[in-house]
């Protein structure tokens, strides 16, 4: 499994390029890291990879995943994993329905999809919390319960936006472990975006340093 | 699904009201086959001019709209301009439900009770003041429009504070208030030099809604209005409803000398608008400040709070009329209560009541159903709101009811439909709609669209994006928007008597025939029922999100928002 990011630039209607055409190939297990100054369109790169692009955004180059050219397909049939800094855990649905939202369909039947999403949350260090109202967690619990979600649905390959830049230092590394542990584990690759230098020292995987066209 | 539903909104929604005021046009110019008249020519507008009345008929018209207009934006801007800040806009839209929900008859109605010569003011003066009979006043139905602009005015102040409310959070008002102040002007000054001329853009058009709504209102004119002379849109409609289908093509030029005098007080607001933006920045660059204003902060603040105590005491003494027996005057409170009046609901306000419950559900769920699709086919097209599209949600609330509703009904009877329950759904729609339209797409685009991304990410398609997270999440405001929906259609007068033929009686129809009867007890009656039910749809919007998300802790308190 790879991620192949070939000449890949963003422009919004008949503006410049946000960015220089970038080229990265991202091995499975790995983490590749780009870096670079708030507001040169890190997210909007990663909303081109992911097909989240809003409205008047337009990418030239191409998005390869698995030697398979991403070009035109939507979003939910990418199987592209999204983790923002929040997490982003659906207000009106309590933990365990977040995670079973993401949950694959494939896994059939009222008991073993229970099951799935009870081991989702023994991994995640939270045995036993289905019902609780998201809203009630702690910032590195939501992290975790979004970590699991994201890999419920079995995403062939992990956008990360800055995703640990809102947890206290302490957690940020163990936060950091668990979410590469888990990447190594499943052999898929994941592209982050951040600028934490920690973030992208501990990844190991490749590194590219944005720069804006101007 | 784009595509689709602009074709819904122009065939269902556009077209009846141009080809409505089309058909009132031709008319208006001698031509309307089904009674025989085929010839083009000016003489409805000869038999218009020679109405006994007219001009009075226009000036009263255009003093009471403008006036109840005018008077409601300053007290709703002094009043905002005295209490923002020290009122959350949660408490603020809590306190002003009552008042947005009642239909414009039931508070009409109620403030008949209120301010008549024997009602509830005169009861309580009568004691100290010694009055032993009623005075001789003509406080309500009085000739220069007066208690029309009170009543107006208790419907209109509150829409107005609602939104300038929800136009103030799209501007920083604390820290300008505070730069303001820091300089030297007083709350009011930075109120009317800074803040204002931003909220303005934000809230003309609505503005332009109060506007036309208060030129051409009928139920309200017809109860609290002055009866010989009437405003033009209640000689109008008696026009239409006499048995004499000759009135008709007067009656016609009427309705477009109607929709003149709307477009010209447009052009007057126009003008001042420029002329105030002018005449402001020579006064803003001068730099006058201190704190003169602040009497008239007080002022507007008072002013508001009566007008509010006396539009709940119209609204309470529909409860109580409905269900007094003896109730002399001056006594302040019945001798002897009863439930009689409610008794026989077979009377009639028990049909009256089904059929207006069943006309709000139908209605609000077609233009609740219509309205997601709208904002929903936006989100798949990607596309932003474009001004036109306002302009077009907007377009049924700018134009006189009483300009199109007859052309619509000559439209429907020609193509050969059946006047009835579902003519009424129609024309009721063509107000709901906007109304829904307007109170779902704010909250709509304010929502964390990373919900839908994420859902994406995860696999989720379009379909399930929309039921599983973007309906739930947005149930709060969903539900707040039904519940507009239905006091909007529980409202409706003309569109409930132009397209049901007088077949489908509802509570508003009733209570506004019932009104000049000599029975309050039964006006009570329909009148309570009337408020009752948006009320009752306003508490269900508020206790179904609260009771399903009551584990979601961000989920809470949206309702109102």
């Amino acid at each position: 499994m790879t991620l192949e990011i070939i000449d890949l630039s963003v422009s919004f209607r008949d503006h410049l390029p946000l960015f220089p055409p970038l080229t990265l190939t991202i091995p499975q297990g790995e983490v590749g890291t780009i870096m670079g100054p708030s507001g040169i369109g890190k997210s909007t790169l990663l909303d081109a990879v992911g097909g989240h692009l809003a409205h008047g955004f337009a990418a030239s180059g191409q998005v390869r995943l698995n030697g398979r050219s991403l070009d035109g397909i939507p979003a939910e049939a990418r199987r592209i994993g999204l983790m923002f800094q929040d997490a982003v855990l659906f207000p009106h649905l309590s933990v365990g329905d977040n995670l079973a939202f993401g949950l694959g369909r494939h896994v059939r039947g009222r008991p073993a999809r229970a099951a799935a999403v009870a081991q989702a949350l023994d991994q995640a260090g939270l045995p036993g919390m289905e019902r609780r109202d998201p809203a009630t967690l702690s910032g590195g619990q939501r992290a975790r319960i979004a970590l699991m979600r994201t890999l419920l649905a079995e995403p062939l390959a992990l956008l990360l936006d800055e995703p640990f830049s809102k947890l206290d230092a302490a957690l940020r590394a163990e936060m950091r472990d668990f979410t590469y542990r888990h990447i190594r584990e499943r052999g898929i690759p994941a592209l982050m975006v951040t600028h934490d230098p920690q973030d992208a020292a501990a990844a190991l995987g490749p590194m590219i340093q944005l720069r804006g066209t101007d | 699904m784009r595509s689709v539903v602009l074709t819904v909104v122009v065939l269902g929604l556009l077209t009846p009201i141009a080809a409505g005021l089309w058909q009132t046009g031709r008319a208006a110019f001698g031509i309307l086959p089904a009674i025989g008249a085929i010839d083009a020519s000016l003489s409805p507008w000869g038999g218009l001019l020679a109405l006994p009345g007219l001009s009075t008929a226009i000036r009263l018209s255009l003093f009471t709209g403008l006036a109840a207009t005018g008077l409601s934006l300053v007290l709703a801007v002094g009043f905002c301009a005295a209490v923002h800040g020290r009122m959350s806009r949660q408490v603020g839209a809590r306190m002003l439900t009552p008042f947005l929900a009642a239909p414009h008859a039931a508070i009409a109605i109620g403030l008949a009770f209120v301010l008549a010569p024997s009602g509830w003011i005169a009861r309580m003066l009568a004691m100290p003041l010694g009055w032993d009979r009623p005075p001789d006043l003509s406080s309500v139905n009085d000739p220069w429009g007066i208690a029309l602009v009170v009543g107006l005015m208790v419907k209109e102040v509150p829409f107005l504070l609602l939104v300038i409310l929800a136009a103030l959070t799209q501007i920083p008002v604390r820290a300008q208030m505070a730069a303001g102040r820091a300089l030297g002007y007083g709350r009011g000054l930075v109120w009317v030099k800074i803040v204002m001329p931003q909220v303005w853009p934000l809230i003309r058009l609505p503005v332009l809604v109060v506007l036309a709504y208060s030129l051409s209102v009928v139920d309200m004119a017809l109860i609290l209005g002055p009866s010989n002379p009437p405003t033009l849109a209640v000689l109008l409609t008696r026009l239409y409803s006499d048995p004499d289908i000759g009135l008709i093509l007067p009656a016609s030029a009427g309705a477009i000398l109607q929709l003149v005098l709307v477009v010209q007080a447009f052009g007057l607001l126009w003008l001042a608008e420029r002329l105030v933006a002018r005449l402001g920045l020579v006064w803003l660059r001068r730099g006058g400040r201190g704190t003169s204003t602040e009497p008239l902060l007080h002022l507007a603040t008072g002013a508001t709070l009566a007008l509010l105590a006396v539009g709940a005491l119209a609204m309470l003494s529909l409860a109580v009329w409905s269900l007094a027996w003896r109730w002399t005057w001056p006594a302040p409170l019945p001798e002897s209560w009863s439930l009689k009046a409610w008794a026989t609901p077979s009377s009639g306000w028990a049909r009256a009541l089904a059929n207006t419950a069943a006309l709000a559900i139908t209605s609000t769920a077609l233009c609740l159903v219509l309205a997601i699709a709208w904002l929903e086919g936006e989100d798949r097209a990607h596309m932003p709101r474009a001004r036109w599209a306002k302009g077009l949600i907007y377009l049924p609330l700018l134009i006189p009811q009483i300009s199109f509703l007859f052309g619509m009904n000559v439209l429907v009877l020609r193509s050969g439909l059946q006047l009835g329950f579902w003519t009424v759904v129609w024309a009721q729609s063509l107000f709901v709609f906007p109304y829904v339209m307007i109170a779902l797409s704010d909250p709509w685009r304010a929502r964390d669209t990373r919900l839908d991304r994420t859902a994406a990410a995860l696999g989720a398609g379009p379909w399930r994006r929309l039921i599983r997270v973007k309906l739930p999440v947005l149930l709060a405001p969903v539900c707040t928007a039904a519940a507009i929906g239905v006091a909007v259609s529980v409202a409706q007068y003309l569109p409930t008597l132009f397209l049901g033929a007088g077949r489908i009686v509802t509570l508003t129809t009733e209570a506004v025939t019932l009104s000049s009867s000599s029975d309050r007890r039964v006006v009570g009656v329909y009148g309570s029922l009337q408020a009752a039910l948006p009320f009752l749809a306003y508490a269900l919007a508020f206790f179904i999100p609260a009771a399903l998300h009551r584990n979601r802790r961000d989920l809470r308190g949206e309702a109102f928002t």
